[in-house]
């Protein structure tokens, strides 16, 4: 039966999110958006919380750790580990997205390792921070193309490469590296490595500089004869040319709507503070009359609001898919490309919406809207996931639609 | 009245309407037999178990409202509501896609359509079997799926079908006693088509909560006067379901017979939902009983202050569903269209410009969903809905607007012509952002 409420048995774990985004994340914010680089130190404090909480019996962090496909189930719909990964990470971007990025192993690595790991790898990487190293410096949006390569050598694999915009590649314990077994063979062969910090060949050798969630660290790494054990590719090692990009690509179907959770978070932290600000130059919002009799401050308002809660429906509506087993390859990339574009629209406007207020660093709304900018980027850019969702309705191949 | 009478009333009134079903020529063309018998023995198992229940008390009560506070978030169907979207989606496709553009063009539904969009059973099926009807209680889900489903067909004769049913939901939910017993059987049996409501009035920024048209008591009943706009079927409609304001009061509902001194009708075109025989109701000192006040004297108290607000709600949900369903009808028409045609030696879909307007008339349509679906999942669960109806209609005022005239520029030329049914979608879209009353789910 149509229900699209938040269930109650979600609450504490929201809850329990929003307090640490309340108290730890947003006190630290502008400090840590300041002082790029340096390492926020609080947040050993929070791991350890987060873990004391897991060990006291509340649910599971709301990191993405412990994302699984569930298969589907006859006894009744679930609301699980999905939906709630996605709004736990809703209340901690709406603290801070770089401070939600940087939590100890909750790294975007650890939800490749949860999506494509068979049960030996998944209980052998338990605990690791994992961050994810797919972009190169010539290939983004294309990852078909990366240039990355694994060679097998005795029982290792060796790879040799140059990855950039690795988030917490620098902080993280591992890198989940892509890398492909054979140039000639496409995306059939790109596969990804749980390649180890301290694994000689494998060095940092920048942290960039950024517009925003410059609390979060965004690394250059390179490989060079980089060897580790052969069981650290994850998943199999065939390679099948009729499945593709299949395996490897899994991740995005789980992370994506994780990203359309932090966009929801971040867009809510901006609409509420504009709206307080508002309220004080007398501007209510009342849902109710015409909006053309509304002052077009209220009416923006409104819009917006519609506009976010069209991205946060749509998340949840790809996790409760991906709870309940339902292929959401198209859904996670609606929700995705809905939210990301929504929630920089609306830390734009609400910068403006507040003018001088909003543009200044006295209030976070300047921030906010420079650190929704990567959401619209990465994990897929807005542009593809409009070629997934196109190539998915017209029935199109990657070759036919490009 | 004894328990054995209730029972029997009870299961007589819900099996009559089954049978009416069962027995529809229409279900047999539509190759709907499989799906209707399904429909039947749900029913007709449900009307057992309520007859059951009716023995210790009657309700109208909304059947989610039992389930507590520990729902999940869900997006699926009852199996019931499954098996309406599949029997109207074949009608949509079978009698109401083809039937549109002469529909718009004689600026009338076809003669029989009303009987047979009564036939299928979707207001016996709205009907709870307390009152006589099939449904196992009142839902605003259902309703809106019923109002997609069919808009999806073509959202004129949507609106054809879907006024009388709104007449007879409000009634279920709102009338006195005395209203559902005269008013009701006459549309389960399907004797009865002909009512609508006339909530809009033909002016700039109009709001529902804030009414020009009055209702003055007196002493033996009411004074209407004022105008109503884009009423469907209002030339031909035998009830009027009115909303005006009683000074000191606030907006209420009325019922008004057609033939009423004072009450005058006259056609209305416009842009699109021509099908739906559009009319300007007039109402000029129209002299009304006190009965004619839907929910009799106890909605001059709160309770007609809340089903008014209700029913505001409501109607924002109809018009979003409609938005949704005609929406769909727009991207199911462009994806063949464009794979399809070829331009500079390719299938224009091969385009991301092309590709890309596809790709956001998809995403749009689902937040217009979403949003539409929240706001009735809310009704039915007996939440306050006022702030997510109110959402989805802003939301789809804007995007089921530009769904329309992508749908157009897609097409080119093609788009423009008559040729293809795209240009009175786009014409019905328009609708979306200025309605806003005039049906209810």
């Amino acid at each position: 039966m149509i229900y699209l409420e938040v269930p109650k048995s979600l609450k504490p774990i929201v809850n329990q999110a929003h307090q640490v985004a309340k108290h730890v994340f947003r006190p630290i914010s502008r400090k840590y958006d300041r002082a790029e680089h340096a390492y926020p130190k609080e947040l050993d404090m929070l791991a350890a919380l987060m873990d004391g909480l897991s060990a006291g019996g509340a649910q599971r962090g709301a990191g993405v750790d412990g994302l699984r496909r569930d298969e589907q189930r006859k006894d009744g719909v679930r609301n699980g580990a999905n939906m709630s990964t996605c709004l736990g990470l809703t209340e901690l971007c709406w603290g801070d997205i770089g401070l939600a990025l940087s939590i100890p192993r909750q790294g975007l690595g650890n939800a490749a390792i949860t999506a494509v790991a068979d049960g030996e790898q998944k209980e052998r990487f338990d605990g690791v921070w994992a961050a994810m190293a797919i972009t190169e410096p010539g290939a983004g949006s294309d990852s078909a193309n990366i240039r990355t390569t694994a060679r097998l050598d005795g029982d290792e694999w060796v790879l040799n490469g140059e990855k950039i915009y690795v988030t917490a590649g620098s902080r993280a314990d591992s890198v989940v590296v892509w890398a492909t077994l054979d140039r000639n063979l496409g995306r059939a062969a790109i596969k990804s490595f749980v390649v180890p910090h301290g694994t000689p060949g494998m060095e940092v050798v920048r942290l960039d500089k950024k517009m925003g969630i410059r609390a979060s660290d965004t690394a250059s790494i390179t490989l060079t004869d980089c060897r580790i054990p052969r069981g650290n590719l994850l998943g199999n090692a065939d390679i099948d040319t009729k499945k593709g990009f299949g395996g490897v690509m899994q991740t995005f179907d789980n992370t994506r709507p994780i990203v359309a959770g932090m966009a929801v978070g971040v867009a809510r932290a901006a609409l509420e503070h504009t709206r307080e600000l508002l309220e004080k130059e007398g501007i209510e919002v009342r849902y109710h009359g015409s909006l053309f009799s509304k002052s077009a401050a209220e009416a923006e308002l409104i819009r917006m609001e519609a506009d976010w809660e069209a991205g946060r429906l749509l998340m949840l509506k790809a996790a409760w898919m991906a709870d309940n087993g339902i292929p959401n390859s198209m859904e996670a990339s609606m929700s995705k490309a809905k939210a990301a574009r929504v929630a920089n629209r609306v830390t734009l406007r609400c910068v403006e919406l507040c003018g001088g207020l909003g543009y200044s660093e006295d209030e976070l709304l300047e921030k906010w809207a420079r650190d929704s900018k990567i959401l619209d980027i990465f994990e897929g850019t807005q542009q593809i996931q409009l070629l997934i969702i196109a190539r998915r309705l017209l029935g199109k191949r990657s070759s036919e639609l490009r | 009245m004894d328990n054995e009478k209730i029972i029997n009333e009870v299961m007589g009134g819900g099996l009559r309407a089954l049978n009416r079903i069962a027995d529809s020529p229409l279900v047999e063309r539509l190759g709907l037999e499989e799906r209707t018998q399904q429909l039947v023995y749900e029913g007709a198992k449900r009307v057992v178990e309520t007859a059951a229940r009716a023995a210790k008390r009657l309700s109208t009560k909304r059947p989610s409202g039992r389930q507590g506070s520990s729902r999940k978030f869900d997006l699926s169907l009852s199996e019931e509501q499954q098996l309406m979207r599949d029997t109207l989606r074949r009608f949509g496709d079978d009698v109401m896609s083809p039937a549109a553009r002469e529909a718009d063009e004689n600026g009338a539904p076809p003669a029989d359509f009303l009987a047979a969009f009564s036939e299928l059973g979707a207001i016996a099926m709205s009907v709870p079997e307390a009152l006589g009807g099939a449904a196992e209680g009142v839902s605003a889900v259902s309703q809106m799926l019923i109002a997609e489903d069919l808009a999806r067909g073509d959202m004129g004769l949507a609106y054809a079908a879907l006024a009388p049913l709104s007449f007879v939901n409000a009634v279920v939910s709102w009338g006195d006693e005395r209203q559902q017993a005269d008013l009701l059987p006459g549309f389960v049996d399907g004797d009865e088509t002909a009512a609508t409501l006339a909530v809009v009035e033909p002016h700039p920024l109009f709001d529902p909560a804030t009414l020009r048209t009055t209702a003055k008591k007196t002493s033996s009943g009411y004074v209407l006067s004022g105008h109503k706009s884009m009423v469907a079927l209002a030339t031909s409609t035998k009830w009027f379901l009115v909303a005006a304001e009683i000074p000191k009061v606030g907006p209420r509902m009325f019922i008004v017979d057609r033939d009423t001194d004072g009450v005058s009708v006259s056609d209305e075109p416009t842009m699109g939902l021509r099908s739906a025989a559009l009319g300007r109701l007039k109402l000029e000192g129209a002299r009304v009983p006190q009965e004619a006040l839907l929910g009799g004297d106890a909605a001059l108290k709160s309770a007609g202050k809340v089903a008014y607000r209700d029913a505001v709600d409501r109607a924002r949900v109809a018009w979003g569903a409609m938005a949704v369903g005609a929406s769909q009808a727009v991207l199911d028409y462009v994806v063949p269209y464009c794979n399809d045609r070829v331009a500079f030696g390719e299938p224009i879909s091969h385009r991301q410009a092309v590709a890309f307007m596809i790709a956001d008339i998809a995403i749009e349509l689902e937040s217009m969903r979403m949003l539409v679906y929240r706001a009735a999942g809310r009704i039915d669960a007996g939440l306050d809905g006022r702030r997510e109806a109110y959402l989805a209609r802003t939301l789809c005022a804007e995007k089921a607007m530009e769904i329309g005239t992508n749908g157009v520029q897609l097409l080119g030329g093609a788009g423009f012509i008559k040729d293809h049914p795209m240009e009175l979608w786009y014409r019905h879209l328009r609708a979306v952002g200025v309605m806003d009353g005039n049906l209810l789910v």
